[in-house]
């Protein structure tokens, strides 16, 4: 709780504050207001304006992050990808894809027994690595990456 | 109105396992059309997804999630036949919630 007190105090992101207040338990998640689309990030033009807008632009690289990816991607509108942590307490994940327009792809905050794993599919518009962050509850942020080959473009017709 | 989601929830062990399949274009806004120009952005910005009430995870997305969006998420201390709610909203406004009961 003490942690969460300064965190407001030092007015730090607010989306922070209640990603911490919300693994806290202070806020009850169904009840607060999602979260303000974080536009900053999702338009960020390249890898370090997008990890900077999610607050992680000094993640370190951990082996408790893991990518399911495939090596080489023969559909680029359709990469299947698994992201996952290990750490303890993690109370997010992140994924990006350094070369696509916006690297930042998506974004899922976990509470009430979530594991911190997420499926999903993306576009990719070439070969390039696709990263994984994870937040863990005292605020640090875990990257890991993996490089996609793409043999056909998502971004065309 | 956008077209129901697809939402697969079943027990495997102690965890429940959900799978989403939501109808949705997921323009990117880079893309022409048949005319030559650019076919306006429109995607999924937020996901919610609630188990027996308590919301268990709130996602963002951008416009690189591919077209009908497809999710798998797990979630520990669910039991067969809460009740799964998902939700999402796209960045003109559009929203869309569908719920299920989770499956032996």
């Amino acid at each position: 709780m003490d942690a969460l007190r300064r965190t407001l105090l030092k007015g730090a992101g607010a989306t922070g504050a209640v990603v911490a207040a919300m693994a806290a338990g202070v806020l009850k998640p169904s009840q607060a207001l999602a979260a303000e689309y974080n536009r900053a990030a999702f338009e960020a033009k390249d890898l370090a304006g997008a990890l900077k807008g999610i607050g992680a632009d000094n993640a370190s690289e951990n082996t408790g992050v893991a990518i399911k990816a495939p090596d080489i991607a023969e559909n680029g509108a359709v990469v299947p990808i698994d992201v996952s942590s290990t750490l303890p307490n993690t109370v997010s994940l992140s994924v990006l894809v350094d070369k696509n327009p916006s690297p930042l792809t998506a974004d899922f905050v976990f509470s009430n027994g979530a594991l911190p794993q997420v499926a999903l599919r993306v576009k990719m518009g070439q070969t390039s690595l696709v990263e994984a962050v994870a937040k863990t509850a005292d605020g640090k942020y875990y990257i890991a990456k993996k490089e996609v080959k793409v043999t056909v473009g998502g971004c065309g017709g | 109105m956008a077209d129901p989601m697809k939402i697969r929830a079943q027990m495997k062990g102690d965890i429940a396992d959900i799978r989403v399949l939501m109808s949705h274009p997921m323009e990117t806004g880079q893309r022409k059309g048949g005319d030559g120009k650019l076919v306006p952005a429109h995607y999924i910005r937020s996901i919610t997804l609630d188990v027996a009430g308590k919301r268990v995870i709130e996602g963002q997305t951008g416009p690189a999630v591919s077209r009908n969006p497809v999710f798998g998420f797990k979630v520990m201390g669910a039991k067969a036949g809460d009740k799964v709610v998902i939700n999402w909203v796209d960045n003109k406004g559009d929203k869309r919630t569908d719920e299920t009961t989770i499956r032996e």
